[in-house]
């Protein structure tokens, strides 16, 4: 399925004011209607490193699995399109190649990312997400938060320990549970949602959602949503104007036609003996 | 460790940890930090520090103790808050990477995210959940969080012909679009240096003082004069 008609993509990453190096690192495909986001983490140089596997494994093994599959299918066992079993494994395939250079080179022992990934598919999107970078929607003018983060922190809040209001000046605000690559597996939390024409998605790190509250992001995605480029440059900006002391990287992607898949003949004579 | 930078108007003087329970501020030399203007009193301010927490108190200062454009009287400092004593600017930066009690995490990894593991996280969820309680009282204090913004004039449009003419809009908010949508559209956003005025969409791209702004923000200047499909506005800061 070729998405590139249905899907208008942006994407853009920003090192900040204060590193001295992006360790995010992001990529889309238009055609496979596919978005990668990753925010790497640990050592020298190490966290850019595992974000970048991250993302160029993921995109190249999603490439490789699509080739000859049939879209439209569901995966029994889940209840979701069965692409979803396809970003699983190229998710584990990302973590073992992690896991293994950061056993392997001293240099990189204890990298990790984190990852928000969206694959869309039969007017559907899947989202897997592992740590703190997040996924939204803007659906008729109200923002959603999509992905749940994996932390420290939203562990407290769930347990009831800290209000919302002690969470936005709570110093652990960088600490994730779970990481794609410290481990020789990874637990990849996904869901599938129903799209609809005219939803803007935005995938994004910590870098901008630390420093940009979510009734600004609503605001700017709502006002500029004419234009997505001008609004993922308006989302970094603020995010620098606010000291901008983590890397920062948004993809905007909005639905523009409906992408559902044809049934074919069989599809539909099952369908006729039910 | 908490520190405090020193700088004038912006240009960095010096710093100071912040490592003493009480600190006093002020343009006596027996203060700990010693600010020597006319604009500051003798004994202007303290920080009582507690644990991880510092909290700002005025001594009944001449001129007032003013925190993130604000006067205070009391003060939960949190932290890239900027105190001003006059031209003086006092920011307190609280690296508290400490609170991982991992060991070896400098301060420059802080506010860098960090793995916990599942075994670690069973322990710290009570753990820092009790050290938690004390710094964070349950009426939320004064969160003066947004980070310290440089004072921007505030600027307005005056619509200077068609049928609105004369008519003022006062830019306050960080984003003001312009325009029909569909035809043209232009958003003003107010930023820390100042305003800029970007195209959104439609076939032209708005003219200031007569000249395309093409695709990128255009930083607008006092007295500028903007058009967006045949409506002139003219952009000004008021005087504060």
């Amino acid at each position: 399925m070729n998405l590139t008609n249905a899907l208008e993509i942006v994407r853009l990453t920003d090192v900040g004011q204060k590193r001295d190096h992006n360790e995010d690192a992001v990529a889309s495909d238009a055609e496979m209607g596919l978005l990668v986001l990753a925010d790497g983490m640990g050592g020298y140089k190490a966290g850019e490193v595992a974000s970048e596997i991250a993302v160029l494994t993921i995109v190249a093994e999603l490439k490789e699995a699509l080739l000859d599959f049939e879209p439209g299918q569901v995966d029994a066992v889940s209840g979701m399109q069965a692409e979803s079993l396809l970003i699983i494994d190229a998710v584990a395939k990302a973590n073992e190649s992690i896991f293994t250079v950061s056993q392997s080179q001293p240099q990189c022992a204890g990298m990790g990312t984190t990852l928000v990934v969206a694959m869309f598919t039969n007017d559907k999107v899947l989202v897997g997400h592992i740590g703190d970078s997040r996924m939204y929607r803007l659906r008729d003018a109200e923002l959603t938060q999509i992905t749940e983060d994996h932390s420290l922190l939203q562990e407290q809040l769930k347990s009831g320990l800290i209000t919302p209001e002690q969470a936005k000046v709570s110093n652990n605000k960088n600490l994730v549970t779970r990481a794609v690559g410290i481990d020789e597996t990874v637990d990849l939390e996904l869901h599938e949602y129903e799209v609809q024409v005219g939803d803007i998605y935005l995938l994004c790190s910590d870098g901008l959602t630390d420093l940009v509250d979510d009734d600004e992001i609503s605001i700017i995605l709502a006002k500029l949503n004419a234009n997505l480029e001008a609004a993922a440059n308006q989302l970094i900006k603020m995010a620098n104007d606010n000291g901008g002391k983590d890397n920062i990287s948004v993809i905007l992607a909005r639905v523009t036609s409906p992408f559902g898949v044809e049934h074919g003949w069989y599809d539909k004579f099952l369908h006729w003996l039910r | 460790m908490a520190k405090l930078i020193f700088s004038l108007d912006g240009a960095f003087l010096g710093e100071y940890p912040i490592d003493k329970e009480r600190m006093t501020i002020g343009r006596r030399s027996t203060n700990d930090i010693h600010i020597d203007n006319l604009a500051v009193s003798g004994e202007h301010a303290s920080i009582l520090t507690i644990g991880n927490d510092s909290f700002l108190e005025d001594l009944g200062s001449t001129n007032g103790t003013i925190v993130n454009g604000k006067p205070i009287k009391k003060h939960v400092m949190q932290h890239a808050d900027v105190i001003e004593f006059g031209k003086f600017q006092l920011k307190y930066i609280n690296e508290l990477a400490a609170n991982m009690g991992s060991g070896g995490v400098g301060a420059d990894d802080f506010e860098k995210t960090m793995i916990i593991r599942p075994s670690a996280m069973k322990a710290a969820v009570p753990a820092s959940g009790e050290s938690m309680k004390p710094q964070a009282p349950s009426s939320p204090p004064a969160f003066a969080t947004p980070a310290p913004v440089a004072q921007v004039a505030l600027g307005s449009i005056q619509v200077l012909n068609g049928p609105s003419t004369g008519k003022e809009l006062v830019l306050s908010k960080a984003l003001t679009t312009l325009g029909k949508p569909g035809v043209q559209v232009a958003v003003i956003t107010k930023r820390p240096q100042g305003y800029f005025i970007t195209h959104v969409e439609g076939q032209n791209h708005p003219l200031v003082n007569g000249e395309s702004v093409g695709a990128q923000a255009y930083s607008l200047q006092d007295h500028d004069v903007i058009e967006l499909a045949g409506v002139k506005m003219e952009f000004y800061l008021s005087k504060t």
